[in-house]
C-alpha cells in the first residue's frame, strides 16, 4: 500500500488545486455576460447551428478525430520507448521504426485517399 | 519497490527474444496486408483490383509455405510464450491458408455480375443516394477488401496460436474488425449488410468485453495471463476457484460467440445472410476454424487438468447439447438458404463442441479432420449461392430454386454434393468426420451427446434433402432466376471443394493420419 | 468337401484385380466430366472399358486356372477406408472361383451389351450418357462381386442400385419410366435395409465386416444370430433379385432400353442375391431355419414368375416374368445348401447367356417393328429376320432345357438337387421345380410362336409408320450369336467331367445330393413335362391365330396379367399407408417450401417456430440473450464445481 501513497497525495494535491482555483475564479473575477460566455465551450471556431431533427455530424470531424487518436496512441507507445532507449538498444530502435512504418502505411493510405481533405 | 521509481527498473530490461522464423506464416500475412494498403495508396484505380487479388493469393500461398517448412519441426513455445507452434496450430494454420485461397478466389469474382465484385462502389455512399449510383457508374470498387481480408487471415493464424489471453485478444480483434468491415460492404441490399455488420460490431465488442473481462478474472487468479501459468494454478490451487471458474465462463463466452455456439448464436443468420456471400462462405469457414483452435487450445492447455476438466466438460457438453438442438430445430424453418447454411453452421458448432468436449488425443484429431472437410464443403455451398441471381443479387429464398437441377444442372449437383456430405451421407468427407467425432466421443464415454447428435443429424438430413428435392424435383418456375457463369478461378474453386469433399470421404485415410499426428503434439 | 476361407496376399498378376473395376470406372468418370466433349467417341470408350475389363478378368482367370485348387483364393488390399481408432473399414478385393465366374460374366455379357448398345441406341441424342451408366454399372457391379468384406460388397449393391434406377428412368420423358425407376428404387430400398441391418448384425457379432472373420466364425456362432442375419441377408436379396414379395418392380423396370433389361435386369444385377446367398454359405449352413425359408421363397417366386410369363402380352415382360422364375431355380438351389450352391451358380451362367441373348433377340425384333413390344402385333417375323430368328430360338431350346442346350444341364441338376433334399420338403420343392419347368416350356413356346411364326399382325405405329421389319445391322447381331453359341454350349462344357462342380466346391463346398427318384427316371419325367408344355402352347398359340386385341381370358389370366396382383396387394398395404404418409409430409413440404411451417412433424416444426421469435433481429435482445447465457454459464460452472 506504501507505494501509492504517493499518488494518493499528488491526486488530492490536483483536486485541491482544482477546487480552489474555480472557487477563487468565481469570488474574484469580474462577472460581464454577452452572447458568447453563454455559448458552449469549442476551441476556435464559431459552433455551427443544431440542423433540423438532430441531423448527422460530417463525417470529416469524424475522420479527423480518428487520425488524431491513431497518432495520439503512436505517442504513448513512443514515450515509453523513449524512456527506456538506452537499455532498449537496437532490439528497441528496430521495432519502433518497424511500428512507426506500419502507422505511416496508414497515414499515406489516408494521405492518398484524400483523408486529409477537408472540402 | 516504489511506483515512483520504475523508471530505474528499466535499466534491466532484457530484450525479448522473437522467433521470428517460427512466426513467418502469420508475419507474412500481416506484411501482405500491409503491402496491400500500400497499393491501395498509391496504385492507379484501374489497376488495384488485379494487384489486390494477385498481392493477396501470393501472400497467402508464401504463408502456406512457410507452415510447410516449419511441418515436422519441434513443437515450441515461442516469443516469450506468447505464442505456440505445435502440430495443432501448423495444422490449423495450414487449414486456414487453404480455405482462405479459395474463399479468394470465390471472393475476387467479377463475371457472375456484370463485371462488378461482391462488394459497393464505395462503402461510405449512402445506400440509394446520388453518390452511390455515380461511384457505380464510374464502376469504382472497394478493393480495400483485399488487405481488410488478409488483416483477418493473419488474425486468424495468431488465434489458434496464442497461448497468452492477451495474444488471444489481440488476435480476435484482428480477426474480427476487418470482418465487421467487409460484412457491411455488399453490392446487392446494402441496407440489410449494413444492419448485418453492425450488429455483428456490436455483438462482437459485446463478446469481446466478456472475453477480456474473463481474461482479468484469470489474471487474477493465476497472476498471468499465459496459459502454461494459469494451468499450473489449476493443477496446484493456491487460492478458491471461484474467480477461474467466472473468468473461464467469460472467457468461455467470448470464444462460444465465435464458433457460433447457443445462446451466443443469433449473430450467425442474420450477419451470415447480409453479409457479401463470398465473405459470408469464408466467415463460416475459416473464423470456425480459428475459434475452435483457440477454444481447443485454452480448455486443453490451460484448463486440461483433470480437476478442472470435471468442472467444465459437463457444462460445455450442455452448451454442445443447446447449440445442436437450435441449430437443427431452427433450420428446419429457414426458407432463405443463406440462413438455413448458417443454421447448419450452429449445428455443425455443436458437433465440433463434441470433439472439443471429449478432450482426448482422439477427439481432437477428430476435430482436426472435421475443420476442413466442413469448411471446405462449406465455402463450396456459399459459392453456389452467388451464382444464382436475381435482378437485385442474389436469389437466396428457396422457393426461387424449385427445379434449378434441370435449367443448372453443374451448380445444381455440386450443391447437392456439399448438401449431402452436410447431411453425413457415406462416402462423403463430413460423414467421415462425424464418425471420426462420434466415434472419439463414445470411446470418451459419452454416449448421450452422440445420442443427441445422430438425433439432430437425422433431423438435419430434413432440411439439407429438402433443398435437393427442391432443386431437382419440383418444376422450373417460368421466371426463374439466371444463372450466372462464374470465371475459371470459382469454377476451379468449385471444383476443388466438391473433389475434396468427395475424396476424403473415399479415401479420407491421408488427412486422418495427418490430423492424427498433428493432434497428438500440443506445446505446453 | 468343406469350404475354408484363407485368401493369401494378391502379388503378380493377381495385383490386377483391382483394375478390372478401374477401367469401366475411369470410364464412368471419363465420360461424366467430359460431357458433350465426348459425344463424339463416347460410346467406343466405353465400350473399349468394358472389354479392357473383360480381358483382365480373362487373364485373371487363367492365372487361377494355373494355381491348384486350394490356392486359389487372393486378397488384394486397397487402402483403410475409415482408420478410426476402434473401427475400421477396408477397402479390398478378394479374387477366387467364385468371384471370377461373376466377373467373366458380368464384364463378358456386358462388353457384348455395350457393342450392341452402340447400334441400339444410335439415334439416342444422350447415348454418351447411357454408356457412362452402363460403365457406371459394370463398375459397381464388379465391386459388388470382388469386394473382400461386406461393407464394400454393400457400396457396391448400392451402387448397382443406383445405376439400376438412372437406367431404368433413362428415358425420363416417358413418365412411365420415371415411376418404374423410383419404384425400383423405393422396393430395393427394403431389401437394402434389410442387407444394411445384416451387415451390421455381422460387426457387432464377429468386430469385423472382412469375409475372413465372419466366414470362418460362422460355424462357432450363435445359431439364433446366423438364422437372423441368414434372413436379413434374404431379404436384401429378395429385393434385389426380385423375389417374393419384392418382386414387383423388376416387369416395371423393363421400362429401361432393352440392352439393360438384358444386361442388368436379366443376366447380372439381378442375380446379386444369389451371389451374396451363395459367397455367405458359411452362415446359412450353420442355420437350416434359414436355408429353408430361402427355399420356399425361391420355390413360390419361380411358380410366380412363370405363371405371370404366360400372361404377358409385352414380350420384355413376358421375359421379364422368365426372369424372376429363373432366379427363382437359382435361390431354390442356394437354399438348398451343399447340394445346390454349385448347381445355383451354373444356372446363374448359363441363365446369363440364354437370357441376355433372349433380351438382345426382343430389342432386335422391337427395333424392327418401331419399338412395338406387344407380341399380338408381331407373327411371322422369321422370315424377315433370321438371324434374330435363330439366335432367339437356340435361346429358347437353352432355357426350355433340352437337351444339350445349356439349360438343360442346369435346370435338371437343380430338379434332381431338390429332390434330393429329401423328406417332405424335397417332394414339395422338387415337384415345384418340375411344375415350373412346365410352365416354363409353355410360355417360352408362346412367346416364340407369336413372334416368329403364324401370321402378320402389324399394326401401323401412333404416327401411322407401318412397321417394315428388317434384320438389325451386324454390330447388333454378332452378340447376339455370340450369346446364342454360350446358351448352346455352356451347360455341356461345364458338366464335362463335371468340371464346374470341381471348379467351385473349395469355396462352396458340394455334397453329392441322393434323389429318392432314380436320377434318369427323373430326366425323362422332365422332359415329358417339357414336351406337355410345348404341345399345350401349340395347341394354343400355334394351330390358331393369336387374335390381335387380347381376349378376356379365364380369371387366372386376368390374373396373373395384373402380375398376380403383386401391385394391387403392394398398394392395399404399403402404398395406401405410405400414401397418407407422404401426404402428410408433402403437406408439410409444400408449408416449408412457400414459407411458412414444415417438419417431420407438427411438432418440431411448431417448436422452430417458437424458437425462431427468439431471433427477433433487434442486437439488444440478441446482447440480453448473450447476457443471460454468460451468467447461466458462471452459475453453470460454479455449480458443478460443487
Amino acid at each position: 500500500m506504501d507505494t501509492y501513497v504517493p499518488v494518493l497525495i499528488l491526486g488530492l494535491i490536483a483536486g485541491g488545486f482544482a477546487v480552489f482555483s474555480v472557487i477563487m475564479g468565481a469570488m474574484t473575477g469580474p462577472k460581464r455576460y454577452n452572447r458568447a460566455k453563454y455559448d458552449s465551450y469549442e476551441c476556435g471556431i464559431e459552433p455551427t447551428p443544431q440542423p433540423v431533427g438532430g441531423g448527422r455530424f460530417p463525417v470529416k470531424y469524424y475522420l479527423t478525430a480518428m487520425l488524431f487518436i491513431v497518432f495520439d496512441i503512436e505517442i504513448v507507445f513512443l514515450y515509453p520507448w523513449a524512456v527506456a532507449f538506452d537499455s532498449l538498444g537496437w532490439f528497441g530502435l528496430a521495432e519502433m521504426f518497424l511500428f512507426i512504418l506500419t502507422v505511416f502505411v496508414a497515414y499515406a493510405y489516408v494521405w492518398r485517399r484524400g483523408g486529409l481533405e477537408w472540402d | 519497490m516504489s511506483i515512483l521509481a520504475a523508471s530505474s527498473t528499466t535499466a534491466t530490461f532484457v530484450a525479448p527474444h522473437v522467433e521470428f522464423g517460427k512466426l513467418s506464416p502469420m508475419l507474412i500475412a500481416f506484411g501482405t496486408a500491409t503491402l496491400g494498403i500500400l497499393v491501395e495508396a498509391f496504385a492507379p484505380r484501374k489497376q488495384r483490383y488485379g494487384i489486390q487479388v494477385g498481392l493477396a493469393l501470393v501472400g497467402i500461398a508464401a504463408s502456406f509455405a512457410a507452415v510447410l517448412a516449419l511441418a515436422g519441426t519441434t513443437a515450441s513455445v515461442v516469443a516469450q510464450g506468447s505464442v505456440a507452434v505445435d502440430g495443432t496450430t501448423l495444422f490449423l494454420q495450414g487449414t486456414i491458408l487453404v480455405i482462405s485461397f479459395v474463399a479468394f478466389l470465390v471472393i475476387a469474382e467479377r463475371k457472375t455480375d456484370q463485371n462488378q465484385d461482391a462488394f459497393a462502389a464505395q462503402g461510405a455512399s449512402v445506400p440509394g443516394s446520388a453518390a452511390e449510383r455515380e461511384t457505380t457508374r464510374r464502376g469504382w470498387q472497394t478493393t480495400e477488401v483485399y488487405p481488410l481480408l488478409m488483416f483477418s487471415v493473419g488474425g486468424m493464424l495468431l488465434f489458434p496460436a496464442a497461448n497468452d489471453l492477451l495474444t488471444m485478444f489481440v488476435a480476435l480483434e484482428a480477426l474480427s474488425l476487418p470482418l465487421y468491415l467487409v460484412c457491411g460492404l455488399a453490392r446487392h441490399r446494402r441496407l440489410l449488410s449494413q444492419e448485418a455488420a453492425l450488429k455483428y460490431f456490436l455483438l462482437g465488442a459485446f463478446s469481446s468485453a466478456f472475453f477480456l473481462y474473463g481474461a482479468a478474472m484469470l489474471y487474477g487468479y493465476a497472476g498471468s495471463v499465459n496459459l502454461a501459468v494459469i494451468a499450473q494454478h489449476v493443477a496446484h490451487p493456491t487460492a478458491g476457484s471461484t474467480l477461474l471458474y467466472t473468468g473461464v465462463a467469460l472467457l468461455g463466452m467470448g470464444l462460444l460467440f465465435k464458433v457460433g455456439a447457443a445462446p451466443f448464436h443469433m449473430w450467425t443468420p442474420d450477419v451470415y445472410q447480409g453479409a457479401p456471400t463470398p465473405v459470408t462462405g469464408f466467415m463460416a469457414a475459416a473464423t470456425k476454424i480459428a475459434a475452435f483452435g483457440a477454444l481447443v487450445r485454452v480448455l486443453d492447455v490451460g484448463l486440461g487438468v483433470n480437476s478442472a476438466e470435471n468442472v467444465w466438460r459437463p457444462v460445455m457438453q450442455a452448451v454442445a447439447i443447446i447449440t445442436m438442438i437450435v441449430g437443427g430445430v431452427l433450420a428446419l424453418t429457414q426458407r432463405d438458404i443463406k440462413r438455413m447454411l448458417a443454421y447448419s453452421a450452429i449445428l455443425n458448432a455443436g458437433y465440433l463442441l463434441i470433439g472439443v468436449t471429449s478432450t482426448t488425443a482422439q477427439a481432437r484429431a477428430a476435430v482436426l479432420f472435421y475443420l476442413p472437410v466442413y469448411g471446405v464443403a462449406i465455402i463450396g455451398a456459399f459459392a453456389v449461392v452467388t451464382l444464382v441471381r436475381d435482378a437485385g443479387g442474389e436469389a437466396t429464398d428457396l422457393s426461387r430454386w424449385a427445379g434449378l437441377g434441370r435449367r443448372a444442372p453443374i451448380p445444381a449437383a455440386l450443391l447437392a454434393v456439399f448438401l449431402l456430405a452436410f447431411a453425413g451421407i457415406p462416402f462423403t468427407s463430413i460423414f467421415i468426420g462425424k464418425f471420426a467425432i462420434f466415434q472419439a466421443a463414445l470411446a470418451a464415454g459419452s454416449p448421450d451427446l452422440v445420442i443427441v447428435a445422430v438425433l439432430a443429424s437425422a433431423l438435419a438430413a430434413f432440411f439439407y434433402l429438402r433443398v435437393v428435392v427442391v432443386m431437382f424435383f419440383s418444376d422450373p418456375l417460368p421466371q426463374g432466376p439466371t444463372i450466372a457463369h462464374p470465371s475459371i478461378a470459382v469454377k476451379t474453386a468449385l471444383a476443388v471443394a466438391a473433389f475434396a469433399t468427395v475424396a476424403l470421404g473415399v479415401a479420407p485415410s491421408l488427412l486422418l493420419h495427418l490430423a492424427n499426428n498433428s493432434a497428438g503434439i500440443l506445446a505446453k | 468337401m468343406t469350404p475354408s476361407y484363407a485368401p493369401v496376399a494378391a502379388t503378380g498378376t493377381f495385383a490386377l484385380t483391382a483394375w478390372v473395376i478401374l477401367l469401366p470406372l475411369a470410364g464412368a468418370a471419363i465420360l461424366l466430366i467430359g460431357g458433350r466433349r465426348t459425344n463424339r467417341w463416347g460410346h467406343l470408350l466405353g465400350c473399349a472399358a468394358a472389354i479392357g475389363s473383360f480381358v483382365l478378368g480373362a487373364v485373371l482367370f487363367f492365372a487361377l486356372l494355373a494355381k491348384p485348387g486350394a490356392q486359389r483364393s487372393y486378397d488384394q488390399h486397397v487402402y483403410t477406408w475409415i482408420p478410426v481408432p476402434g473401427f475400421t473399414a477396408d477397402v479390398g478385393f478378394h479374387l477366387d472361383q467364385l468371384s471370377i465366374v461373376f466377373v467373366l460374366l458380368i464384364t463378358g455379357v456386358g462388353s457384348l451389351i455395350h457393342i450392341y448398345s452402340v447400334a441400339y441406341m444410335e439415334h439416342d441424342e444422350n447415348r454418351r450418357k447411357f454408356f457412362c451408366y452402363l460403365n457406371l454399372f459394370l463398375a459397381a457391379m464388379l465391386v459388388l462381386v470382388l469386394a473382400d468384406n461386406y461393407l464394400l460388397l454393400y457400396a457396391g449393391w448400392e451402387g448397382v442400385g443406383l445405376a439400376s434406377y438412372l437406367l431404368i428412368g433413362f428415358w425420363q420423358h416417358k413418365p412411365s419410366a420415371a415411376v418404374a425407376a423410383k419404384k425400383a428404387f423405393i422396393v430395393n430400398r427394403v431389401g437394402d435395409v434389410g442387407l444394411s441391418i445384416a451387415v451390421m448384425l455381422m460387426y457387432t457379432t464377429f468386430g469385423s465386416f472382412a469375409f475372413g472373420p465372419v466366414l470362418n466364425g460362422a460355424s462357432s456362432a450363435k445359431v439364433g444370430t446366423m438364422t437372423a442375419i441368414g434372413l436379413l441377408l434374404l431379404l436384401g436379396a429378395c429385393g434385389k433379385s426380385a423375389q417374393f414379395p419384392l418382386q414387383s418392380w423388376l416387369l416395371d423396370a423393363m421400362e429401361g432400353p432393352t440392352p439393360v433389361s438384358a444386361l442388368i435386369h436379366a443376366a447380372t444385377m439381378v442375380t446379386a442375391g444369389v451371389y451374396l446367398i451363395v459367397r455367405s454359405n458359411a452362415i446359412f449352413d450353420v442355420s437350416p431355419n434359414a436355408r429353408l425359408v430361402v427355399t420356399i421363397i425361391g420355390a413360390i417366386t419361380l411358380m410366380f414368375g412363370a405363371i405371370i410369363g404366360c400372361a404377358k402380352d409385352d414380350i420384355k415382360k413376358a421375359l421379364a416374368g422368365s426372369t424372376m422364375s429363373q432366379i427363382g431355380y437359382m435361390i431354390l438351389a442356394a437354399g438348398l445348401g451343399p447340394i445346390g450352391y454349385v448347381f445355383a451358380i451354373m444356372h446363374l451362367i448359363t441363365h446369363g447367356f440364354f437370357k441376355a441373348g433372349l433380351f438382345l433377340g426382343a430389342g432386335s425384333v422391337m427395333h424392327g417393328m418401331n419399338d412395338d413390344v406387344n407380341m399380338r402385333h408381331y407373327g411371322a417375323l422369321r422370315k424377315f429376320m433370321p438371324w434374330t430368328y435363330v439366335t432367339f430360338g437356340l435361346g429358347y431350346l437353352a432355357i426350355i432345357g433340352v437337351p444339350p442346350f445349356s439349360g438343360y444341364w442346369s435346370k435338371d441338376k437343380i430338379i434332381e438337387a431338390a429332390f434330393a433334399q429329401g423328406g417332405t420338403s424335397g417332394w414339395i420343392l422338387g415337384c415345384a421345380a418340375l411344375l415350373g419347368a412346365l410352365v416354363t416350356a409353355f410360355y417360352m413356346t408362346r412367346v416364340v410362336l407369336m413372334t416368329f411364326f403364324g401370321q402378320k399382325r402389324w399394326v401401323p405405329d401412333a404416327e401411322g409408320h407401318e412397321p417394315h421389319p428388317h434384320e438389325s445391322p451386324w454390330i447388333m447381331v454378332v452378340p447376339m450369336v455370340v450369346l446364342a453359341v454360350g446358351s448352346v454350349a455352356a451347360g455341356f462344357l461345364f458338366s464335362y467331367h463335371n468340371a464346374f462342380v470341381n471348379w467351385l466346391s473349395p469355396v462352396t463346398g458340394f455334397s453329392e445330393g441322393h434323389s429318392p427318384i432314380n436320377t434318369a427316371v427323373l430326366q425323362v419325367v422332365t422332359l415329358v413335362v417339357v414336351a406337355l408344355g410345348i404341345g399345350y402352347a401349340y395347341l394354343g398359340y400355334g394351330l390358331q391365330q393369336a387374335p390381335s386385341t387380347p381376349p378376356l381370358g379365364s380369371f387366372a389370366t386376368r390374373a396373373a396379367r395384373q402380375d398376380l396382383y403383386g401391385d394391387a396387394f403392394n398398394e392395399l398395404v404399403f402404398m395406401r399407408g405410405g400414401q397418407y404418409l407422404t401426404r402428410v409430409l408433402v403437406y408439410f413440404d409444400m408449408k416449408g417450401v412457400d414459407g411458412v411451417v414444415n417438419g417431420v412433424s407438427a411438432g418440431l416444426g411448431g417448436s422452430s417456430g417458437r424458437l425462431r421469435k427468439l431471433q427477433s433481429g433487434f442486437v439488444r435482445s440478441y446482447a440480453l440473450s448473450m447476457f443471460g447465457g454468460a451468467t447461466l454459464l458462471i452459475v453453470a460452472l460454479l455449480l458443478v464445481r460443487g
